[in-house]
């Protein structure tokens, strides 16, 4: 992990503008900000780690925990909203069986993430699992759709 | 490379494409594409031209903007028409491989138009369509027809001859152009474009910054997304046509994480163009320098606010800043800067490529031009559209959207966002221009327009807009930070019919604080959708507030569920498909809801054959059901 971060620093200067694109790298490639991670980014970059932290818990982007294999967002747009999104939520919520407060499945399976809009409101609601986008998602759609990522 | 050889190459590849002799087969692959199943039709042509061994070229191109039948699939034999195909799924690729492209059948059931002056027997014309046949299409006017991720097509359609004129006039002349066009930023606020630019070619300083705004975020909104994905150089062009006239040294495009697509794209288009000197150094050896850097957004709607954009630049926290200084002067890194959003952009090339005059043609006498607007909601045809301005709302909504679907009543239509507000049915007839749309409490805005039907309830469709705003409020003034929080908790009050008199007042005068009190468009606007609400549908809120009712059935603490004992069959089906367990019952038994354990998702309504249709959604009062399950039948006769 060490050497795969350096080798992607090397790519940057160390200029206070590369932070998000430097958090925004780490996050694709380690699926979160880890404490050590940041630390190290706090080193190269030569901002400290609160400050870095300050940046990161700003952008809704940035996430601190270790993610689910399948990360499945729930469109939240205005298009999404009045075509039943919610509905949509609520039984992902219920099939996942979230505890409290949390957006990752015990087994690290599934995180769930709420977005405001994909701007693909025309075949509302929309619903992405990793990068496939799924249009006109019913309830019924969803639970098929959860299933058929459990397996992978 | 000059742009004359550029063009010369360009048109000779098209050419050869043209007399290739081969089938052409364009698919659209845009998000909304992609959202309709267009990768698993695309798998289908690939696989079916290598199976038969057929040689046709296939071109993924971006979206014309009739969402709601996509997949869009378009079929060029040599010597025939362009024929466009819609809702195309994989097997009626299949179809169309084996009828029309090998044994020269158009299925012209199948087709939706076709493109270009020839036609085909039993096949309308594609502009003619309902949705197309109003529009005038100049920012989009590539989208669907060119492949985006190659610079010669976009060339060969008189793409960056713009920027050739440009470069050949002074800096002065660029910006008196503008000014003919009469082209006003299409990001929401309406400032003249060239009265910024010439702000920012007036203020010293060597090094200047241009910025297109792509941080599309407002919800229900996808036109920036459309027109990146679909035909990226446009915006480029004239991001370098407005950086030639300010004379800036450096641009960056700040897109949204959110619309991947259209980043790759836009890095694609930027490395084909500095490839051929179109960006970067000395610009078709003008002597010129631009190059531009591609930035992406980390999910902060406040971003898309011009100083908290910068600050975002900069890897700070996007918090927006007092003006004066403005960003003219003092923007990214203290150095003047100027930005314009996505559409303002490709309407500047477009400009340069014909002229201010032919642009003025278009539009009213203050609102010049076009304006793209993204139809969602309860709309029949869903989609990106590009009129001229002035259009009434109801053109819009009824000619080219085709109306509320499923026979509904049309309530309103949201336009502008979470900064803007909702127009009821008797404001139909108004212009879409700057100066109407605000007059009546709305906003233009970026162009999303929300259509709302009977079954959509408008405190909802508030608290939702204030939700966002709230979510989204960077937190720095109070007014905004904590007046939305207090605003959201008593909507939320209302929608859940805890609510109390005089709250519509409280809303009011809330408002009114967070509008004067707040720094940025973000906050002093969002109590418009709240506002415009009160405003036209203030007896939606009386029905929450007095009577615990909600008229659209939709605020989930105010309805109820229950099975009409006299349309009941028994057929166990909105049993088993009760999440909560909260209906009993038996094979042949009227079945119950129990009111305790019902979680009011609306499953049983759903799934409730339509020959029985006995599942009913009421707000108020509910008529009186067996207690337990009975025999079918023998309700009412105890």
């Amino acid at each position: 992990m060490i050497d795969n971060r350096q080798e992607m620093f090397a790519r940057f200067t160390r200029d206070r503008a590369n932070l998000v694109p430097v958090l925004q790298n780490v996050q694709e490639t380690e699926g979160y900000l880890s404490p050590e991670a940041i630390d190290e980014i706090s080193r190269f970059l030569n901002i400290t780690a609160n400050d870095i932290y300050s940046v990161a818990s700003f952008y809704a982007q940035f996430r601190f925990e270790r993610q689910g294999k399948h990360t499945i967002k729930v469109c939240q747009g205005t298009a999404c909203h009045v075509r039943g999104g919610q509905q949509i939520l609520e039984t992902v919520e219920r099939e996942l069986k979230l505890p409290p407060g949390r957006s990752t499945t015990d087994d690290y399976q599934f995180t769930l993430e709420r977005v405001a809009c994909f701007g693909s409101c025309a075949l509302a609601p929309v619903v992405v699992v990793d990068s496939n986008v799924y249009g006109r998602v019913t309830t019924a759609k969803v639970k098929e759709l959860l299933a058929e990522f459990r397996e992978k | 490379m000059s742009l004359d050889e550029i063009r010369k190459q360009a048109l000779s590849e098209r050419a050869t494409l043209e007399n290739s002799k081969k089938t052409r087969i364009l698919i659209g692959t845009g998000t909304c594409g992609r959202a309709a199943g267009a990768m698993a039709v695309l798998e289908t042509i690939n696989k079916e031209l290598a199976e038969r061994k057929i040689d046709a070229i296939v071109t993924q191109v971006g979206c014309i903007g009739l969402c709601y039948i996509e997949p869009l699939v378009d079929i060029i034999k040599p010597g025939r028409p362009r024929i466009c195909y819609s809702g195309v799924t994989p097997e009626i690729m299949t179809q169309l491989i084996e009828d029309y492209v090998v044994n020269d059948n158009p299925r012209p059931e199948l087709a939706l138009g076709t493109i270009g002056e020839e036609s085909v027997p039993g096949i309308p014309k594609l502009f003619d369509h309902p949705m197309l046949k109003s529009q005038v299409r100049i920012a989009l006017r590539n989208c669907g027809h060119i492949d985006p991720e190659d610079v010669n097509e976009y060339v060969a359609n008189g793409g960056y001859t713009g920027l050739a004129r440009a470069l050949k006039m002074t800096q002065e002349e660029v910006i008196a152009e503008v000014k003919k066009s009469g082209l006003k930023g299409r990001g929401g606020a309406g400032f003249a474009t060239w009265q910024k630019w010439e702000f920012c070619r007036k203020a010293p300083g060597k090094e200047k910054y241009v910025i297109c705004n792509a941080d599309e975020g407002d919800p229900g909104a996808f036109m920036n997304r459309l027109l990146l994905e679909g035909d990226p150089h446009s915006v480029l062009e004239g991001m370098v046509i407005g950086a030639y006239g300010i004379g800036a040294t450096q641009g960056y495009v700040y897109c949204r994480a959110e619309k991947p697509l259209a980043i790759a794209r836009l890095r694609v288009a930027l490395k084909q163009a500095a490839e051929l000197g179109l960006v970067g150094k000395n610009i078709i050896g003008s002597g010129f320098d631009f190059p531009i850097e591609v930035r992406e957004g980390a999910g902060a709607f406040v971003c898309g606010e011009e100083t908290a954009l910068m600050l975002s630049i900069e890897g700070m926290r996007g918090m927006p800043k007092p003006r004066p200084p403005f960003p003219a002067t003092a923007g990214l890194w203290g150095k003047p800067t100027n930005i314009n959003n996505v559409e303002t952009w490709g309407n500047v090339s477009a400009i340069f490529q014909k002229d201010a005059d032919w642009y003025a043609g278009f539009g009213t006498k203050t609102s010049k031009g076009t304006k793209t607007f993204a139809l969602a909601g309860k709309i029949e045809r869903t989609g990106l559209i590009e009129v001229p301005l002035g259009i009434t709302l109801r053109q819009i909504v009824f000619d080219i959207g085709g109306g509320v679907p499923n026979g509904k009543k049309f309530k309103a239509v949201q336009t502008g966002g979470p900064s803007g507000g909702c127009i009821p049915a008797s404001l139909l007839d108004l212009p879409v221009d700057y100066e109407s749309l605000t007059k009546v409490g709305s906003i233009m805005g970026s162009g999303g327009m929300i259509v709302a039907d009977s079954d959509t309830c408008m405190v909802d469709l508030a608290r939702y807009f204030l939700s966002f705003c709230q979510a989204e409020s960077c937190g720095k003034c109070v007014p905004c930070r904590e007046g939305t929080g207090q605003m959201l908790e008593i909507l939320t009050d209302i929608t859940e019919g805890k609510s109390k008199t005089g709250d519509i007042d409280l809303l009011l005068q809330l408002s009114e604080g967070i509008r004067s009190g707040s720094l940025c468009a973000l906050g002093n606007t969002s109590p418009n959708p709240v506002l415009t609400t009160i405003k036209y549908f203030r007896d939606e809120y009386e029905a929450h507030i007095n009577e615990k009712r909600c008229p659209a059935g939709v605020c989930k603490k105010l309805i109820s569920y229950y099975v009409n004992p006299e349309k009941c069959q028994g057929c166990l089906i909105c049993l088993r498909n009760c999440p909560a367990n909260a209906i009993y019952g038996d094979k042949r038994m009227i079945h119950v809801i129990d009111p305790d354990k019902c979680i009011k998702c609306g499953v049983c309504l759903e799934v409730c054959p339509a020959k029985f249709n006995a599942v009913v959604k009421v707000s108020g009062k509910k008529p009186a059901t067996p207690d337990k399950p009975i025999p079918v039948g023998s309700w009412g006769k105890q």
